[in-house]
């Protein structure tokens, strides 16, 4: 017979603990091998010091360059958010599996896959060497970006819609396309509504960006201002950006209450 | 009240026994191969009327009431109606087939986010194109039948509220209007009183009772409650097993024949 004590409550997890314990073995030895050491941490905080004290006061001085370059942010947000979504309806549906064959919902599916394997920035990249510089570009490495992802949430929530209301309206002899405008829409479109202000959002800040890389909007002034040490117009060019999120936040919140 | 009238299909009309009457011959369901839920059924239905289906569960009646509209692709076999077999239709001639089957729900399967209205409308989506039913521009004529039917099945004011503020029994009068405003031949319906309490129970099978009598077409029942179905029907079937074992009048079933049915008889006492 046991004794009382020997008996194990928990018993130990030996492969749990070598994964944690590989880990942090992994963690130390990366570092070191990227040269990270308290004296280069020491330099960079420094650095720090000197880069933030240079971006103080924020100068406005060049409002005029900053505001079109929003300007033009906003729009390729907006037009890239429209086309996007107006696109992702019909592939979110493609991809649907409790609404189409697997014969069109996988290729649809490998088709998003494809959209969103890569950062915004690097189609953007790809677009501005194939159709030239300027805010096209960026429209449309944002269009696919919103693709990829949109059309996936789309799909996911058409997926987890009750089939049974659908039954009842295919029931009365609707066709395909009446059947999608009463029984399925009404079903998704507050999260339809959602996904799109999501993706908005998501858009303004990746439209802030593109212009790096020669794809139109702020990003393009933020990126010299970079380049020319002009920390303090970079520190004003940042607080707009801020500002433009939280009132798309304001916005899109408003815009799901009222789709509720 | 002066209810039975509306509850009429526009189009009715009294018809001869065997152009409204439904045949079903031999009809054969297998979801799985070699495992029939149906196996070889044949009821000649009575054209109008109530007609209750009785029997355990998982004894094929949903699956057989389905099949009549398609919902559900029968293995074998034929069911005939005006001169159709709907078992053999597909696609467009299916769609439009189904225009004239109503069915009614035990869940209801109102689409929730809709509103009363437009969910009676949805019984008019086979007759309106599409952009019709996108710009919720139905033709008046239809808009006014359902506000006449909302009257008669005792919800007049109800137009406007969307479906997922109702409650089970007033769901349930939607789902008879929506069916009805596609001005069956046939209504179908699978379980309707099965998510009630007894009250709502009753007065459900009354509207399907006068829907019966007053459009002069058969409304096939499947329904668990026999009281209910002994009540309401003029014409009882008892399934078992995937085969029919009683089809007669309500008052000729026997305690012999439910045995026969549910199998047992300790639940009858």
């Amino acid at each position: 017979m046991m004794s009382r004590d020997s008996r194990i409550a928990f018993a130990p997890n030996w492969p749990t603990r070598i994964g944690w314990l590989a880990l942090a073995v992994y963690v130390v030895y990366a570092g070191s091998q990227l040269g990270f050491s308290a004296d280069r941490f020491s330099t960079g905080l420094e650095h720090g010091h000197r880069f933030l004290a240079r971006m103080f006061p924020p100068n406005f001085s060049r409002w005029e360059l900053i505001a079109s370059g929003i300007a033009e942010s906003i729009q390729i947000a907006i037009i890239a958010t429209f086309f996007g979504i107006l696109l992702s309806l019909p592939v979110g549906l493609l991809a649907a599996r409790n609404l189409m064959p697997a014969w069109v919902s996988w290729p649809t599916r490998a088709f998003i896959a494809l959209c969103r394997s890569f950062h915004p920035i690097i189609v953007a990249i790809l677009f501005v060497k194939a159709i030239g510089f300027g805010a096209l570009a960026g429209v449309m490495a944002l269009i696919v970006a919103s693709i990829g992802f949109i059309s996936k949430l789309f799909a996911e929530a058409i997926e987890e819609i009750s089939l049974k209301q659908v039954e009842a309206v295919r029931a009365t002899g609707a066709g395909f396309l009446s059947t999608l405008i009463m029984g399925v829409q009404p079903q998704v479109l507050p999260r339809f509504i959602g996904f799109a202000t999501y993706q908005l959002d998501s858009n303004l800040r990746n439209s802030t960006m593109v212009g790096i890389v020669g794809g139109g909007g702020i990003g393009a002034s933020l990126f010299t201002a970079y380049q020319r040490f002009d920390f303090d117009v970079v520190l004003a060019i940042l607080i707009i950006i801020v500002s433009l999120i939280m009132i798309a936040e304001i916005v899109s919140g408003w815009a799901r209450r009222v789709f509720q | 009240m002066n209810q039975p009238a509306k509850l009429a299909t526009a189009t009715a009309q009294p018809v001869g026994a065997d152009q409204g009457s439904l045949v079903i011959h031999r009809l054969r369901k297998e979801y799985r191969a070699g495992h029939p839920v149906l196996r070889e059924v044949t009821i000649d239905f009575p054209s109008a009327g109530v007609i209750a289906i009785i029997g355990p569960s998982g004894t094929g009646k949903s699956t057989l009431i389905r099949c009549i509209n398609g919902l559900v692709r029968p293995t074998a076999g034929e069911i005939l109606f005006r001169g159709q077999d709907l078992a053999k239709l597909t696609g467009g001639a299916l769609r439009q087939a189904r225009r004239r089957i109503g069915m009614v729900f035990q869940e209801y399967n109102l689409v929730e986010r809709l509103t009363v209205m437009e969910n009676i409308l949805c019984g008019r989506l086979g007759y309106v194109p599409v952009w019709r039913a996108w710009l919720r521009k139905f033709p008046q004529r239809d808009i006014d039948r359902a506000f006449d039917l909302l009257d008669s099945v005792g919800l007049p004011g109800f137009a406007a509220q969307r479906a997922d503020a109702l409650s089970g029994g007033q769901r349930q009068r939607v789902g008879i209007a929506r069916a009805i405003m596609q001005e069956p031949d046939i209504l179908l319906a699978d379980e309707p009183t099965s998510s009630l309490d007894p009250k709502t129970s009753v007065e459900i099978m009354e509207i399907l009772q006068r829907v019966a009598q007053d459009s002069g077409i058969p409304v096939i029942v499947n329904i668990h409650n026999v009281e209910l179905a002994r009540r309401f029907a003029s014409r009882i079937i008892g399934m078992t097993g995937g085969e029919v074992v009683y089809n007669g009048p309500p008052d000729g079933l026997t305690d012999a024949d439910l045995k026969k049915i549910y199998g047992g008889e300790n639940w009858m006492e």
